[in-house]
């Protein structure tokens, strides 16, 4: 195989890092959704946690991102 | 016809500097729209500073901005932190601005190149290790050896703890430049794609329809994105201030 099939295959496969990042934001969300209608006085408070669950498991996924571009581009 | 969706992150050169120590220090699109950014930040708190006892809408906004970074930094730090917040609140406007200015046609998002944030995130991780050693001394250093543990869990825990702390700056600034980078690579190639489709003629320009609709939500969450990105910034700063204030844990 060409060196250079297996950058873009390599890029292609560090967007796998996706399936967690998905999995952990849809994770978040659901709890955070059922945790609301439990006891909706108290979601607001929960709210930035929420936000800030939602950011880092995001960056998880984005590393897989970088990775990528690292592949591509260095 | 440009169609490179990496084109938009190119650094130009506006001016020539001299170079100082091997170092070019050129004035480029960068650091244009990164004083730009600056610029922004200082006529929006020219616009709500006005200090009427009665406030205004600009006043409300000046003064809920500076409530909602205060009741953060409380919560999540605790009310001896305050006097970091001049750093958080300015760190907090200078990459909103960043992003929001790079949201506009044309312009260069700043905070999508990682020296940028690598730098932000430098500044916090110093600030950190400084205001820590300052305020307990060499005591500080008990971070990476939480209390009460039996001696040979320390051998394993302390190396983490370590890896962990000299993590923290990484993934705070790859958070930030990959996110910004993400979503403005997203949006040239969906904008790339409609452009395809309206030049290729015949049905497919009615087809265009579909990108042109998934633009404008990809553009909504990229909004979310900047204000998510910059508040997320700010919070994690103030979550890593707490070593300098708690380090028995």
């Amino acid at each position: 195989m060409e060196a250079e099939a297996a950058k873009y295959i390599g890029a292609g496969l560090a967007g796998l890092a996706l399936v967690g990042a998905g999995l952990g934001i849809g994770n978040i969300f659901s709890s955070y959704l059922s945790g609301a209608l439990r006891n909706p006085s108290a979601a607001a408070s929960q709210r930035t946690n929420l936000l800030l669950g939602f950011a880092l498991c995001e960056a998880t996924g984005l590393f897989g991102f970088v990775l990528a571009m690292i592949m591509l581009f260095a | 016809m440009a169609n490179d969706p990496m084109q938009q992150f190119k650094i130009e050169k506006i001016f020539d500097l001299p170079t100082i120590a091997g170092h070019d220090i050129s004035f480029t699109n960068s650091s244009l729209w990164m004083a730009l950014t600056a610029l922004g930040v200082m006529i929006f708190f020219a616009l709500t500073a006005k200090g009427k006892l009665i406030p205004g809408r600009m006043q409300s906004l000046g003064e809920i901005s500076h409530e909602f970074i205060a009741n953060m930094l409380k919560d999540t730090t605790g009310p001896e932190a305050i006097k970091f917040f001049p750093y958080i609140f300015s760190i907090f406007f200078f990459i909103l601005f960043a992003n929001l200015l790079g949201m506009n046609p044309y312009a260069f998002t700043s905070t999508s190149h990682l020296a940028v944030s690598v730098a932000l995130a430098l500044f916090t991780i110093g600030l950190v290790v400084v205001a820590g050693i300052v305020k307990n001394g060499l005591r500080w250093f008990k971070i990476f050896a939480p209390a009460g543990l039996p001696l040979p869990v320390y051998f394993l825990i302390v190396p983490i703890e370590i890896i962990s702390f000299l993590s923290r700056p990484v993934t705070l600034s790859v958070r930030l430049f990959a996110n910004m980078t993400a979503g403005h690579v997203m949006l040239k190639i969906f904008a790339i794609f409609i452009a395809y489709l309206m030049s290729s003629g015949g049905w497919k320009i009615f087809a265009a329809i579909v990108p042109i609709v998934g633009t404008t939500a990809i553009v909504a969450l990229e909004f979310l994105v900047a204000g998510l990105q910059a508040f997320v910034f700010a919070i994690l700063t103030c979550v890593y201030l707490n070593d300098v204030y708690h380090v028995d844990h």
